[in-house]
């Protein structure tokens, strides 16, 4: 069974107007998404900007109330439970955020920060508190010394290094990775890599890996999900999906991205346009507008997610 | 020597330092490299490694003291840095422009774009408020947005993220500049965004004969624009080769980690999860190393290496790397 089920989950903002904040429409952030996390699995959510898979992994944790839809995760429905129950069940799901600059409290050395989950969550005496943050801090690739320095004596990667232990200190089962190596540098970023991949090793630790870079996104995934305004137009193991794109959305990104050989310098798929606005998505398929493959179906007819042949999910009318 | 030949910039012994209350900083530390007319010259490194200081310093961007900017900036012959500020002014935007990373930043958001565009050029080209109008608009169209009259009368925030950088390389190009230095021009951008500018920068560049100074981080963009390539680390040139040579054959230990480290799609299968890393941080510009300011970082340090700066070898005329690996004596003196 599946550690993480998500089923038809959408977030609607509304868009309120007028003296009486009347609720005139709803951006349409998360619109009905659906998908499994295994144990032990690493499963990319790659879109660009604005496409909702930031605000799909702030739902899960109900960090943002999701407006429908069905989380369940080790047995039990995260929509139906109550504040208490869900503050337990956050210590086994745990969330990784971008920028590793606003997501430390400044005013709390580093020892505080990692002890802050144990404080809160198990009764154990201070001495011990201590010796787990040294050991988690040590596990991250930091030295156990620099318990008592704040963040911002921190490089970057070193932050997003606290950030990681401190969603370790719990032991959890699944760990939501919003963005984390985006803002850091390359050799920085690769560094960052390992060590998630290291700690899935010897943890067996599931990743929700959420980013905008389809290379590092490839890299380190299982399967991989594409979302494309606010729902997934394809899903499949990362080698079909980056060897066998199916959907057109999919190509297109692939063929963007900068492959670091001068030699491959190759023809483009070039998408016109922008993506969308999310409180008017196009009707049908929402990405007939921009689509280079469209038919008259395609502006008429919202495709499924359907199994296209050994897993491959894919929404399109096109490649059916 | 024809005219054609000359490099269009050569900056020779480039030094930028900020006075600051901590310490004297040597954000760029001696840099030398040119630009020929019409070529792409990728300016590659990892934030701090003085390649955006080292734009700013070329057409003077930055405040005078606590910035000390000394060597020779070499435009089509005439030394920028000794300039009037009035003569400096002339250059900036008809002969060298700008584009920034952030397009919001770089934009006015009380005016409307096409104003924002109508200003440099009768500035630069002495037209009037109408046909200078017209021309912002004739820009914008070339930059591919939809509309551009009735684009040209709204504001910044109006336009979506991409827009906005195209109106920014409209700016840019509406003087005809000979050179334009780019600055992560497509880093905030989505990938689908990215390649769509990406194409339009290389079109435009074939139209006009445009030289630009493409800084980046990203070795992916790179490989699909430069035509050569410069290498820094920690205010310094390490590595410059022709773009094909240097992906082929990349001599100095930091550009062979910088390519290691970056994820390849497909190549994990080869290669295993594990990305290759260079351990360590970028150094604090205030504390750089002795010796090889790679050193700290390196896997194929030797003695030398943590007392003596590496000399400067050229295994072919459009190559050069600052390696003790690469010496003759291979470092033993």
């Amino acid at each position: 069974m599946a550690l993480l089920e998500v089923q038809g989950l959408k977030k609607y903002f509304p868009v309120k107007q007028g003296a009486l904040s009347r609720n005139i429409e709803n951006v349409r952030a998360v619109d009905g998404v659906s998908f499994n996390l295994n144990r032990g699995e690493t499963l990319g959510l790659v879109g660009e900007s604005g496409c909702g898979k930031s605000t799909l992994g702030r739902c899960i944790l109900r960090l943002i109330e999701p407006t429908a839809g069905k989380i369940i995760f080790d047995g039990r429905n995260l929509i139906e439970i109550g504040k208490r129950e869900l503050r337990q069940v956050r210590s086994s799901l745990q969330i990784i955020f971008q920028d590793p600059f606003s997501s430390l409290d400044p005013r709390m050395n580093v020892g505080r920060i990692i002890a802050e989950p144990l404080r809160n969550h198990l009764k154990t005496s201070r001495t011990e508190i201590k010796d787990r943050v040294a050991y988690l801090l040590e596990k991250v690739g930091l030295h156990p010394e620099q318990m008592g320095r704040y963040p911002h004596e921190f490089s970057g990667g070193q932050r997003q290094r606290i950030g990681i232990a401190r969603a370790l200190a719990l032991n959890p089962l699944a760990i939501i990775c919003d963005e984390p190596v985006s803002a850091l540098d390359v050799s920085i970023q690769a560094q960052v890599i390992n060590l998630l991949i290291q700690l899935q090793e010897e943890l067996n630790l599931s990743y929700l890996f959420i980013a905008h870079d389809l290379s590092v996104v490839e890299h380190i995934s299982d399967r991989v999900a594409v979302m494309y305004l606010g729902r997934i137009v394809e899903l499949a193991t990362d080698r079909e999906l980056y060897r066998n794109p199916l959907h057109p959305y999919t190509r297109a990104l692939l063929a963007a991205v900068p492959v670091p050989d001068p030699d491959v310098r190759k023809q483009k798929i070039l998408l016109q346009g922008d993506v969308p606005n999310p409180v008017n998505p196009p009707a049908g398929c929402s990405f007939h507008t921009r689509c280079p493959e469209r038919k008259d179906i395609c502006s008429q007819e919202e495709p499924a997610l359907r199994d296209m042949g050994h897993g491959h999910m894919a929404a399109c009318h096109i490649t059916a | 020597m024809i005219a054609a030949d000359r490099p269009l910039l050569k900056i020779q012994d480039l030094h930028t330092r900020f006075h600051t209350l901590d310490g004297v900083v040597n954000a760029v530390d001696g840099v030398d490299f040119h630009v020929l007319r019409g070529e792409v010259l990728g300016l590659v490194g990892e934030s701090g490694c003085g390649k955006s200081v080292t734009a700013l310093s070329i057409l003077q961007l930055l405040r005078c003291p606590p910035a000390e900017i000394q060597g020779r900036i070499l435009f089509e012959d005439e030394d920028l840095l000794r300039l009037s500020k009035e003569d400096i002014r002339k250059i900036r935007g008809s002969g060298i422009s700008m584009i920034f990373q952030e397009p919001m930043t770089s934009l006015n958001p009380v005016l409307k774009i096409g104003e924002q565009i109508a200003e440099a050029v009768r500035i630069h080209k002495e037209m009037n408020r109408r046909e200078s109008w017209q021309w912002a608009v004739e820009m914008l169209r070339m930059v591919q947005i939809p509309s551009p009259g009735s684009r040209s009368r709204q504001y910044p925030h109006k336009f979506s993220g991409g827009m906005r950088q195209r109106a920014v390389i409209a700016m840019a190009l509406s003087c005809q500049p000979k050179l334009i230095l780019a600055d992560e021009p497509t880093t905030a951008l989505d990938v689908t965004i990215q390649a769509q500018i990406m194409n339009l920068m290389l079109r435009l560049k074939e139209e006009f004969n445009t030289a630009v100074v493409l800084i980046t981080h990203d070795l992916g963009v790179i490989a699909e624009m430069a035509d050569r390539v410069v290498v820094m680390y920690a205010g310094k040139v390490v590595e410059e080769a022709p773009v094909r040579e240097l992906f082929k054959d990349p001599r100095h230990p930091y550009t062979l980690g910088l390519m290691g480290s970056i994820p390849v799609i497909g190549r994990k299968e080869k290669t295993g999860r594990r990305l290759h890393e260079i351990p360590g941080l970028v150094p604090s510009p205030l504390e750089k190393p002795q010796g090889c300011r790679f050193h700290p970082r390196c896997n194929k340090v030797m003695d030398i290496c943590r007392v003596k700066e590496p000399p400067v070898v050229r295994p072919s005329e459009t190559r050069r790397v600052s390696c003790w690996l690469e010496a003759e004596d291979g470092g033993r003196v």
